[in-house]
C-alpha cells in the first residue's frame, strides 16, 4: 500500500478523491443544488443499489462461465440456456411444492447433470477444437431455445419470493432528511435483493477460498495454467473438468432461479444474460474469478445508472467499458497474459 | 504410388488456354441455369427463395472471407450488413419521419462507407485479441448494437425500425420488381463471388492466409499481421453491405429483429453448414437454409410437428454437421468425390489389390 502510494502518488491522490467523492455521495445528504442538477438522492441510491444487486446476478452467471474458460478452454455460449433452463424449473418446483428454497438444490443438480452429460458426451470428444466445441455450444443454444419455448412458450414467468423475504427492509443509509421536521428518512430496499447480494458475496467467498485453500482449488488453478502438464503428474483431468462443468452450469441455473425472482423469465433473456457473461468476463479477465465479480460489479452499475441517467444510451455505456477495457487491457482488467 | 503421379501435369499448359476455357463445365451450366431461370420459375421463386439465398450467401460469404481465409470468425457481419441497410433507410427515403430522403447517389455510397468505417473501427477492437476471444467480442458487440438500435429513437426509430424502404428507380426500372430483383441479386452475388476469388489470389490475400496459419512467422517476415486482418473486416464489409441494402430493398423494411442475435447466429450456421473453406460454401448453405425456412411447415407437418418448429430443424441439422462434418456439406461433396476416385483408380488398375 505505502508502496503504491510512493510510486503512484498522482494516481493514489485521484483514487483518493474519488473514493471520498463516491462516499459523500452514499452517506451525506445532498445540498439543493446537486438535487436540482442531479435528481433527488433517493434515485441515485437506488440505481446503486440496483446496479449492485444486479452485478451480483451477473457475477453469479459469468462465475461458471470464466471457470469453464479458463479450465478447459469451451466458450460454452449455451450458457445463457443454462441459466434459462435453471430459472424455468425453479419456477415449476417452486410452484408444484410451495418452497422457494427447496428449488435451489434440486435446480442446481438437474442443471449441473445437463452440464456433466454436455461435457461428457460433446465436448470431451472435441477437446482442443476451440472453435468447434463453440459452434456445438452455438447449436446447443439454438436447440434449448427452441425446446424451451415449445414447452414454457412466449409469456413471460416471474418466481414470487418467499413471504420472510418480501418488502422493503431498511437500511443505514441517509435517504433524505424531512425539510419541515428535521426528521431523517432511511433508505428503505427490497430484502429479497439484499440477501441475494448477501448470497452472492458469501458464494464468491467461497469459491475464492476453495480455489485458493483447498487441494481441489490447487489442481484446477494447476490446471488452467497448464492442463497438459497436470495431465502428464498423473491427475485424472476428465473428472477435474466434469466437475467444475457440472458446478458451473449449476451455478448458472441457480442463477436463473434469482434471475426469475428479481426479474423475469421470457424467450430471449438467455442471449441477454449470455451477452453481459461475454462483457463481463471480457472486462474482469478470462479465468479470473475475481476478475469475473469486478467485471460483473462494474457492468452491472453501469447499466443502471445508465437507465436511470441516459435511458436511450444506456447499453452505449456497457459497450464504451468493454472497448475501452479492450483498447488498453485486452486480457481484462484482472486477466493474466498469455 | 499415388493417383496423382499418374494424372498428367496440365498446370504449366492450363494457363495457355484461354479464360473460357479454364473455367469447368459444371460452372458453364450452372451460369446458365441461374441466367434462365425466370423463364421457368414463379416470382415466388425468384424473389424470395433465390433473392433471399443469394443475399444470405452474400453475408455468409463475407464471414467466409474473414473465418476461411483470415482465421476470424466473426459474429458481427449481419450487424454490418444490417448497418449498411440501416444507413439506406435513414439517409434515402422511408415511411419513417426520422429519415431525411437524400438521393440514391449519395446514399449508396454513404452506406457501404459509414458501414466499412464501422466494420474497420469494430475489427480493430475484435482483432486486438486472436483466436476464440474473436467470436465472444464480435458476438457482444453485435449484441450491443442489436440493444441499442432497439432503445435509440432519435437515429435508428427504436423498436419500430424503418418501413416502406424501397429501391430508387434507377434505369427507369422497378428494382422491387420480382425478375429485376432476381438479376440484380444474381450480378452482385456473382461479383462478390468473383471478387472473393481474386482477392485469394492477390498478394493481399496470400499474406492474409499465411496470418491465418501463422501469425508469429508472418510478423518476422515484416508483414504487419495486425493491419492485414483489420483490413480482410473492411474488406469483408462491402459484401456484408451488398447483403443487407440488397435484404432492406426486398423487405421493404429494417428493424432490431432484422439484426438480432439469433440472425447473426443464421449467418454463422448457413456459412458453417456450406462450408467455411471455399466461396462457394455460404451460398450452398444459405439455399439449405432457406429450403428449410420456405418448406418448414411442409417439412414439419409431414413429420407431425407443429409449424413453428424451424428453429429446431436448424438447430439440430448445425448440431449434426458441426459433430460430423465440421467442413460442411460441400466437404461430404469432396468426400464423396474422392472415394469415387479412388474406386474408379482401383478398378483402372485391376486386379492389382
Amino acid at each position: 500500500m505505502d508502496n503504491f502510494l510512493t510510486r503512484y502518488p498522482l494516481w493514489s491522490l485521484i483514487i483518493i478523491v474519488l473514493v471520498a467523492a463516491f462516499l459523500w455521495l452514499v452517506l451525506a445528504t445532498w445540498p439543493a443544488e446537486l438535487v436540482a442538477s442531479w435528481g433527488r438522492k433517493q434515485i441515485f441510491l437506488n440505481a446503486l443499489l440496483g446496479g449492485i444487486t444486479l452485478g451480483a446476478l451477473y457475477f453469479l452467471v459469468a462465475a461458471g462461465f470464466t471457470l469453464i474458460f479458463g479450465l478447459m478452454r469451451i466458450v460454452n455460449l449455451a450458457h445463457g440456456s443454462l441459466f434459462m433452463i435453471g430459472g424455468y424449473l425453479g419456477y415449476e418446483i417452486a410452484l408444484a411444492s410451495g418452497s422457494w428454497l427447496l428449488a435451489f438444490p434440486i435446480v442446481f443438480i438437474v442443471v449441473a447433470l445437463i452440464g456433466l452429460l454436455m461435457q461428457r458426451f460433446i465436448f470431451s470428444k472435441m477437446e482442443g477444437e476451440e472453435l468447434r466445441q463453440t459452434l456445438v455450444s452455438i447449436a446447443l443454444s439454438i436447440v434449448f431455445a427452441d425446446l424451451m419455448l415449445w414447452w414454457w412458450g412466449g409469456q413471460s414467468y416471474s418466481i414470487l419470493a418467499p413471504q420472510f423475504l418480501q418488502g422493503p427492509m431498511q437500511l443505514p443509509i441517509v435517504s433524505n432528511v424531512n425539510a419541515s421536521t428535521g426528521a431523517i428518512i432511511w433508505l428503505r430496499y427490497p430484502s429479497v435483493r439484499i440477501w441475494i447480494l448477501i448470497a452472492a458475496i458469501v458464494i464468491g467467498v467461497a469459491m475464492w477460498l476453495v480455489l485458493n485453500r483447498t487441494q481441489l482449488g490447487m489442481l484446477i488453478r494447476a490446471g488452467v495454467d497448464d492442463r497438459e502438464m497436470l495431465a502428464a503428474s498423473g491427475v485424472r483431468i476428465q473428472l477435474l473438468f466434469l466437475a467444475v462443468f457440472g458446478f458451473g452450469a449449476g451455478l448458472a441455473g441457480v442463477a436463473g432461479i434469482i434471475g426469475g425472482t428479481i426479474q423475469s423469465l421470457s424467450p430471449g433473456e438467455d442471449i441477454r444474460f449470455l451477452l453481459s457473461s461475454l462483457v463481463v468476463v471480457i472486462v474482469g479477465g478470462m479465468g479470473s474469478i475475481v476478475g469475473a465479480a469486478l467485471g460483473a460489479l462494474i457492468i452491472g452499475v453501469a447499466e443502471q445508472m445508465g437507465f436511470v441517467y441516459a435511458p436511450t444510451y444506456s447499453i452505449v455505456f456497457t459497450f464504451l467499458i468493454m472497448a475501452a477495457v479492450l483498447a488498453f487491457r485486452p486480457q481484462g482488467l484482472l486477466g493474466a497474459r498469455r | 504410388m499415388s493417383v496423382a503421379d499418374h494424372a498428367p501435369r496440365l498446370d504449366g499448359l492450363a494457363d495457355q488456354r484461354s479464360w473460357s476455357a479454364r473455367i469447368p463445365l459444371p460452372w458453364w451450366i450452372a451460369a446458365v441455369v441461374l441466367l434462365l431461370l425466370p423463364i421457368v420459375a414463379n416470382n415466388f421463386w425468384l424473389f424470395q427463395v433465390m433473392g433471399w439465398t443469394f443475399i444470405l450467401g452474400m453475408i455468409g460469404l463475407s464471414l467466409m472471407f474473414l473465418a476461411g481465409y483470415g482465421g476470424m470468425v466473426s459474429l458481427l457481419q449481419m450487424t454490418i450488413a444490417g448497418m449498411a441497410g440501416y444507413m439506406v433507410a435513414i439517409l434515402g427515403p422511408s415511411g419513417a419521419a426520422v429519415s431525411l430522403g437524400l438521393s440514391w447517389w449519395i446514399v449508396l455510397p454513404a452506406a457501404f462507407l459509414i458501414a466499412a468505417a464501422f466494420a474497420t473501427i469494430c475489427g480493430a477492437l475484435a482483432v486486438r485479441t486472436d483466436g476464440i476471444y474473436t467470436i465472444m467480442i464480435t458476438l457482444a458487440i453485435a449484441a450491443a448494437f442489436f440493444y441499442f438500435t432497439r432503445q435509440n429513437y432519435t437515429i435508428f426509430n427504436g423498436y419500430s425500425g424503418f418501413n416502406l424502404v424501397l429501391p430508387p428507380k434507377i434505369f427507369g426500372v422497378n428494382w422491387r420488381d420480382p425478375v429485376a430483383f432476381y438479376y440484380l441479386a444474381l450480378a452482385c452475388a456473382a461479383l462478390c463471388y468473383g471478387a472473393v476469388v481474386y482477392l485469394a489470389r492477390t498478394p493481399f490475400g496470400l499474406a492474409l492466409q499465411g496470418v491465418r496459419d501463422n501469425p508469429r512467422r508472418m510478423a518476422a517476415l515484416g508483414f504487419n499481421v495486425t493491419a492485414h486482418r483489420v483490413a480482410a473486416y473492411a474488406l469483408a464489409s462491402v459484401f456484408a453491405s451488398t447483403g443487407g441494402i440488397l435484404l432492406v430493398w426486398q423487405n421493404a423494411q429494417i428493424a432490431p429483429g432484422t439484426i438480432g442475435i439469433s440472425a447473426a447466429i443464421d449467418v454463422l450456421v448457413v456459412a458453417v453448414v456450406g462450408g467455411l473453406r471455399r466461396p462457394l460454401g455460404p451460398f450452398i448453405g444459405a439455399f439449405i437454409y432457406v429450403i428449410l425456412q420456405v418448406f418448414s411447415t411442409d417439412i414439419l407437418g409431414f413429420f407431425g410437428f407443429a409449424a413453428d418448429r424451424f428453429k429446431l430443424i436448424i438447430g439440430i441439422g448445425f448440431l449434426a454437421v458441426v459433430l460430423f462434418s465440421p467442413d460442411g456439406v460441400l466437404a461430404l461433396w469432396d468426400r464423396w468425390r474422392a472415394r469415387a476416385a479412388a474406386q474408379k483408380a482401383a478398378a483402372v488398375t485391376g486386379g492389382g489389390t
